[in-house]
């Protein structure tokens, strides 16, 4: 079973990330920010990161840059949240080194659908 | 796959409600101060995390309206515009808005109705205030931008805004075109379907994952509960389902089933559709999603829907109803565990200890029996402790009100904040709230007095107003004090006399003179501000607290300031009580009602008119309430002079009770009497002693008035014999 993941400082989203994951036949792990999910990432092994921009302590952007740094997840799929305000931190996610992002708001039916392709 | 999204609401409304509290104490620490940039950066945050959210969760008019104040924090986050005062008023106001939207979201979800019901209608999306206030940041994002590099954002607000104001004929709340429904099936399997093996909610799922798919149960007629049959499905269902199949496929879901069902597909004629809807591929180039929205929240606008609005405004003004969820921190529920795993050792030891029992194991049944008793005490304080929030939420709130009211007033308060940390019940901490308000709004209108008026009193320009609360014999202090001008005795003296509340040559104390703000309909402000003298005030604050089993107090001196000593249980659940006899018949009188407790004697003993007993206790005639009448229950003595006065207070009111014996004081667990039986005038409610027997605990409130005091007291004070002889 994929592992997934899912940093967010919002409890309602991660609830519904995580409803809509495990749902999916997804191993959900969560982080409330960028800091907690680097110290999950280099204690664990995941198949996907997904992650949202906007997080106290290190920022989402922060994180895909120094998941990149580290040899385990460089080329696992990180996916950033952002919303379109947003626009240019989707520059900022591609420099960090994002797979791709997930417009917010976004809704379980797209979540599960972007997930399902990456990872098939 | 079809998420009900509603079972996230809650979490939402109280994430969102912290948001806003965060929001608006660190706005309130922005004024005056140069801009930090975290604290710019933290409201930016809470207010993304909102919007976020009520995008993610389909509400649209909060969505939109954050939206507006979001890139207008951004814009001053970026550095390309300057925070300014009128910016920062705009943002506390906007976070009361965001409050009542949030309000009334939680008062619609408390229906059952998700944005997404047809008949869900945001009354928020077509207000005029919030389209004004909507405009403000608009403007506000407008006006100081020009000149500062391209920003696409501007014209998405404007849009936004125009948006709002037109109308739609397309009553459709959809978010998205996966989610316009192009089917309506409406499907009533046979009451045997169930029996063939055959589960309607595997066909949904089926179509769910196919296209998008909602389903909702029909109303169906139940049988009588005796021809109850839980092996038939009596159930109809109508689902709503999204493009992108045909009806052979929808009919191939229930192929297996078609000849034991009534299935019936129509097509959903599309409606005219909002233009820029978004197709956007999730991943790759975002397009962005929400571009529909102001479009939607057009939609809402000719619907109105009049019911829930007065209900959304009543409790619009925070807290929410009484249901919701708590927080508790990871230590509280370890210990609980932790505790319990005590328990169990205890228990499986004396268990051991009980198997073959002599009596050399009599020394060890003893401890095993004290090591209970311990475990028991911690267990019940820690539960008690998961109630437990701390008082922070309720001080910090009063920032902006201070804020707000010294401007208004035209007064310069300094307010100073401790012991924020201190923890109170969950109930008491929500219900404490409005006493409080009172209390610091009667400081800021009569304790402190304007800049000149304190300059010539040779006081600082700033008044001080102070919140404090701590922890002291068991109990919880809350105080309100000022560095004012304190009550003025003479004045209240001189208006007591003139209600005739008082005897113009009565000899009374200062103290009791302060005492006299808390009578019914008292109020000495000459005039009549909105924030307070409309005398409805002081002793409802001391009726709500009495009713959270506490009690108030003041001490005031003039020209240096007053204090008000709010003093409350740590829980309603367990009180702190006398127990005392009358004949067989055990009784609880609340420990915070006592005064003292006396033997009668004769030569204290009067009558007065209507026959009631009053006992004179340094010179001061208390009535006399005979227990046992009341309670119609026999008493070991009957006659006065035998018995036995607990001397207790409520509502300011002072009586005796007549009892046959004091026995211990202990801390009772409240059973409630509704709950379990009904509400019993005289009565709080019950509690089981130690030896099992159920004694009733006594609302003295009310023994006053069912025993006809209340007529009494209010006709003055009590007249001694001679008066009455005269």
């Amino acid at each position: 079973m994929p592992k997934i993941l899912s940093a967010d400082d919002s409890t309602s989203i991660r609830q519904m990330v995580e409803f809509t994951l495990k749902g999916a036949g997804y191993e959900v792990a969560q982080a409330v920010d960028g800091a907690e999910a680097l110290e999950m990432a280099k204690n664990g092994a995941y198949d996907l990161v997904l992650s949202d921009v906007n997080m106290p302590k290190m920022d989402g952007i922060a994180l895909t840059k120094e998941l990149r740094s580290l040899e385990a997840y460089a080329h696992i799929p990180i996916l950033l949240l952002t919303t379109e305000s947003q626009a240019d931190m989707k520059k900022k996610g591609k420099e960090a080194g994002a797979t791709g992002w997930i417009v917010k708001p976004f809704n379980p039916v797209q979540l599960i659908s972007t997930i399902k392709g990456i990872l098939n | 796959m079809e998420v009900d999204l509603s079972q996230f609401f809650q979490s939402f409304f109280e994430e969102s409600l912290e948001g806003l509290d965060i929001m608006e104490d660190e706005l309130l620490k922005l004024e005056g101060n140069d801009v930090d940039n975290e604290t710019i950066n933290t409201i930016f945050r809470a207010a993304h995390s909102i919007k976020g959210g009520a995008g993610t969760f389909g509400f649209r008019t909060i969505a939109d309206f954050t939206h507006v104040m979001e890139t207008l924090l951004d814009q001053v986050r970026e550095g390309a515009m300057e925070l300014t005062e009128e910016m920062v008023d705009a943002f506390l106001r906007s976070v009361d808005c965001i409050r009542n939207m949030i309000s009334f979201e939680q008062e619609m979800s408390s229906q059952g109705i998700s944005p997404e019901h047809e008949s869900y209608n945001n009354k928020f999306a077509s207000d005029p205030g919030v389209i004004a206030l909507k405009n403000e940041l608009s403007a506000l994002l407008k006006g100081e931008n020009t000149g500062t590099g391209g920003n696409e954002s501007k014209g998405e607000v404007s849009e936004a805004s125009a948006d709002v104001s037109s109308t739609s004929e397309a009553p459709d709340e959809t978010e998205d075109d996966s989610k316009e429904p192009a089917w309506k099936v409406t499907f009533k399997p046979d009451a045997d379907i169930l029996k063939t093996g055959n589960d309607p909610i595997r066909m949904f799922r089926a179509l769910s994952e196919m296209t998008s798919c909602t389903v909702k149960l029909l109303p169906s007629e139940d049988p009588d509960f005796q021809d109850y049959d839980v092996k038939q499905c009596l159930l109809s269902w109508e689902l709503l389902v999204g493009s992108g199949v045909d009806e052979v496929d929808i009919r191939g879901v229930f192929d297996w089933v078609i000849d034991e069902c009534d299935l019936d597909i129509t097509k959903i004629e599309p409606k005219a559709a909002p233009s820029g809807k978004a197709t956007s591929a999730p991943v790759g180039d975002a397009v962005p999603a929400d571009q529909s929205v102001p479009a939607q929240s057009a939609q809402n606008v000719p619907k109105v829907s009049a019911p829930v609005e007065k209900k959304a405004n009543a409790k619009a003004a925070r807290g929410g109803g009484p249901e919701g969820s708590i927080r508790v921190g990871i230590d509280k529920i370890d210990s609980l565990v932790n505790l319990v795993g005590e328990l169990v050792i205890t228990q499986s030891m004396l268990s051991e200890i009980g198997r073959d029992f002599d009596e050399q194991k009599l020394e060890q049944l003893k401890k095993g029996l004290s090591q209970l008793e311990h475990n028991t005490r911690d267990l019940q304080e820690s539960v008690m402790r998961i109630r437990m929030l701390p008082i922070r939420s309720t001080f910090t709130r009063f920032k902006r009100m201070v804020r707000d009211i010294s401007s208004q007033l035209g007064k310069q308060v300094n307010l100073e904040i401790l012991g924020e940390s201190t923890e109170l019940d969950k109930t008491v901490l929500e219900r404490i709230g409005d006493p409080l308000v009172h209390l610091v709004r009667n400081s800021m209108d009569h304790g402190l007095e304007t800049p000149d008026e304190r300059v010539a009193a040779g006081k600082s320009q700033e008044g001080l107003l102070r919140l404090n609360a701590y922890h002291k014999s068991g109990n919880i202090i809350i105080e309100i004090s000022d560095d004012g001008r304190g009550i003025g005795v003479d004045k209240l003296k001189k208006k007591a006399i003139d209600r005739g509340l008082i005897a113009a040559d009565a000899a009374i104390t200062d103290q009791e003179v302060h005492e006299l703000i808390f009578h019914p309909g008292f109020s000495t402000a000459e005039k009549v501000t909105d924030l307070s003298g409309r005398g409805v005030g002081m002793d409802v604050v001391r009726r709500n607290i009495i009713e959270l089993n506490g009690s108030i107090e003041v001490e005031s001196e003039q020209g240096v300031g007053t204090r008000f000593i709010i003093r409350l249980p740590l829980t309603l659940a367990i009180l702190d009580g006398q127990l005392v006899r009358l004949g067989k018949s055990m009784y609880i009188v609340p420990l915070v009602n006592i005064i003292e407790s006396i033997p009668i004697k004769n030569t204290q003993l009067s009558r007065v008119v209507g026959g009631h007993d009053v006992v004179n206790i340094r010179n001061e005639y208390i009535p006399v309430i005979r227990l046992h009448r009341l309670f119609n229950v026999e008493a070991e003595k009957s006659l006065l002079e035998d018995g036995l006065m607990v001397i207790v207070e409520s509502d300011g009111r002072v009586v005796g009770l007549m009892v046959d014996e004091l026995l211990s004081q202990q801390q009772v667990v409240i059973k409630s009497m509704e709950t379990n039986y009904h509400k019993v005038e005289g009565v709080a409610g019950a509690t089981i002693l130690g030896d099992g027997k159920v004694s009733l605990i006594l609302e003295i409130s009310d023994l006053v008035r069912i025993a006809g005091m209340k007529n009494y007291f209010e006709n003055g004070k009590v007249k001694s014999d001679k008066e009455e002889a005269a």
